[in-house]
């Protein structure tokens, strides 16, 4: 398969417009088919690339590609413009409530993140924010979920609210924010089991958990290397507990990352922060321009 | 469905389908194209009878030269130890597959027994721990932070102190790019081989079914750095469907062998073609026939 090969591929359909004084619409329907394929192998969802291609496609028969100097070069440009305005400009600001502790739920499919981006997420409001938070074993399924949790805190010198696996998660969120409101803490950050968006049962426990706490940010952790599920599973998501962000996790690894496009056409909601790594030190803010070329392969 | 016969409609949504179940848009256009004829030379019309050859075709592709027998089911070790290789990408279902695995091979009578050798990860080896005490199995462990290879020679030497039929080694996730965590791999696979000759006897690698098309990336990689002989495809049980691995038995040649359809311990089925195949575009077929109905 041409994963490796697409991005040259793209590349000699561009070289071959960028040296032209003329665009015809032959040209760019054949440029708009490379970016298609591009996008399909980089893991964009098919339905958010049938639009995609199509918006490009009407501006790159425009005037301001066919009246340009430079019509290849136009044509180009109008790809990564797009691309880069879907995957949204947003800082990645978090919340902060008016009166603390600000709320923070981590939710998500099975294995995305989760647990190893709350300690990320702790780590970096104290660093960079001068934040007290405390960590929330809300996950009482996995098995040794909260003493991975537990490790992470040990790790990062901060308590972990925890009730063992015998207490329902709705209370241990609430207990911890109890627990945050006297001690002073500013943040509380709830780590909740991995859970498929079609588990009715499951996902009932999030919306109970959202109701008991109010919670000020509901991240969806999502695995970059996801493919064309990834709008299943974010739509679902953000119907049952209107998301307030995504945090993109494995970035460090050779995806192109596709998923990300595709969360943020059908949400619409900002990608915060990315992970780059398994230490607590490796979450960063996410760049959208990045991750246009990224996808592109450029 | 818009359609009522099989024409370019037809398989232009087929097309969409594959495609949406991660198969990969340059296997499906070469599936399609091959469908395509293979309906024509046949002559048929009916949804239900296109439905049959393509499952078939499909089926086919699969199997390509080999015989179904031949790459199903888990070698063993007809005299000794038998050891099976865990390796994989963070978070796909390593452990958690291990756990599964151990249950069933012990209901089958066999003596089973563990190797913790993901000594990275906060919490690893108390989540594999915590298998062992569901399943009852004994697990072989060391510290967090120690050396994987050292706790994967301790676990073979424990196997056969205590006559073990099966030892399962689990190792830590790591992503196929991170260079000096893959050749930590070939190491650990090495003390296999040395210990146990003929072993690893399944180097297995665990491919999550939400993954896109980096899991031919990964096959490749994890084949390079420990000789993949087969692929568990877990989280079956969402709505992905794990088309990936179409792409990669027909580029790489590595077979499913197993399939994780949830959290519980019994959540793990021997992989079945015709069923995968079935379920890739079982939607659209049915679909199809409900506006069949309806007519
Ligand atoms: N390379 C890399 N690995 C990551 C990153 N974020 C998380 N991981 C790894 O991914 C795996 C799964 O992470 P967890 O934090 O356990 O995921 P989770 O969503 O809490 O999992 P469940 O609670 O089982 O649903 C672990 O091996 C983590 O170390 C990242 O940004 N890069
Ligand atoms: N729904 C579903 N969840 C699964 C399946 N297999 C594993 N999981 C879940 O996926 C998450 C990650 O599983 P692990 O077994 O920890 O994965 P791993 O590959 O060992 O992860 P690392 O060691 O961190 O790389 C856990 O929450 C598991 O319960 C499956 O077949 N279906
Ligand atoms: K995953
Ligand atoms: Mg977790
Ligand atoms: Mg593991």
């Amino acid at each position: 398969m041409a994963f490796e090969g697409l991005s040259d591929r793209l590349q000699e359909t561009i070289k071959k417009i960028k040296g032209k004084g003329k665009v015809t619409e032959q040209d760019v329907k054949e440029m708009t088919r490379e970016v298609r394929l591009a996008l399909l192998e980089a893991d964009v969802n098919f339905k958010v690339v049938k639009d995609f291609v199509k918006r490009v496609r009407e501006r790159a028969i425009g005037q301001e590609v066919m009246e340009s100097l430079t019509p290849g070069q136009q044509v180009i440009k109008v790809v990564k413009e797009e691309l880069t305005e879907l995957m949204g400009g947003d800082e990645s600001k978090i919340a902060v409530a008016k009166r603390p502790p600000t709320v923070v739920m981590m939710v998500g499919l099975q294995g995305a993140g989760k647990t190893t981006t709350t300690g990320k997420l702790a780590n970096l409001l104290r660093k960079n924010y001068n934040r007290k938070p405390l960590l929330a074993a809300a996950d009482v399924y996995r098995p040794a979920a909260i003493q991975q949790l537990q490790t992470l805190g040990k790790q990062l010198d901060m308590p972990v609210h925890e009730e063992g696996t015998e207490e329902n998660p709705v209370e241990i969120a609430k207990n911890a924010v109890a627990k945050a409101k006297e001690e002073h803490y500013d943040y509380v950050l709830v780590d909740t089991a991995g859970r498929l968006h079609i588990d009715g049962d499951l996902m009932g426990e999030l919306q109970e958990i959202k109701e008991a706490v109010n919670p000020d940010e509901i991240f969806l952790v999502v695995d970059a290397m996801t493919g064309q599920d990834a709008v299943n599973v974010a739509e679902s998501f953000d119907e049952q507990l209107d998301i307030s962000g995504v945090l993109l996790t494995k970035l460090d690894g050779d995806t192109r990352g596709g998923a990300a496009l595709s969360i943020k056409a059908v949400t619409g909601k900002p990608i915060k922060f990315a992970g780059m790594g398994e230490k607590l030190d490796q979450l960063e803010t996410f760049h959208p321009e990045r991750m246009a070329s990224r996808i592109l392969g450029m | 469905a818009r359609y009522r016969t099989v024409d370019e409609d037809f398989f232009e949504e087929l097309e969409e389908v594959l495609i949406s179940a991660d198969v990969g848009v340059t296997t499906v256009m070469e599936m399609i194209e091959e469908l395509e004829m293979e309906v024509k030379r046949r002559n048929v019309q009916e949804p239900q009878k296109v439905k049959e050859i393509i499952s078939e075709k499909l089926v086919e592709i699969y199997y390509g030269d080999d015989e179904a027998a031949d790459i199903e089911g888990l070698n063993e070790n007809p005299d000794g130890l038998t050891i099976y290789l865990f390796v994989g990408v963070n978070g796909v279902g390593k452990t958690t597959t291990i756990g599964k695995l151990a249950h069933r091979l012990k209901s089958e009578g066999k003596n089973v027994t563990l190797a913790a050798g993901d000594t990275f990860r906060a919490g690893a080896i108390e989540q594999l721990e915590e298998w062992g005490k569901r399943v009852d199995v004994n697990v072989t462990k060391h510290n967090e932070g120690s050396d994987p290879a050292a706790v994967i020679y301790d676990g073979i030497q424990s196997a056969k102190s205590k006559n073990a039929d099966v030892l399962i080694c689990d190792t830590a996730g790591r992503l196929q790019n991170k260079v000096n965590l893959m050749n930590e791999l070939s190491k650990v696979k090495r003390v296999i081989e040395r210990e146990v000759p003929g072993a690893p006897h399944e180097v297995l690698l665990v491919l999550d079914a939400t993954t896109g098309q980096n899991a031919m990336s990964q096959a490749k990689t994890f084949s390079e750095a420990t000789d993949v002989s087969g692929i568990v495809l877990s989280k079956l049980d969402g709505t992905a469907k794990g088309g990936i691995v179409l792409a990669i038995r027909n580029e790489l040649d590595i077979p499913v062998k197993l399939v994780g359809l949830g959290e519980k311990v019994t959540d793990l089925e021997t992989f079945d073609a015709h069923a995968f195949v079935y379920g890739l575009f079982a939607d659209m077929i049915e679909e199809y026939e409900d506006e069949e109905e309806t007519l």
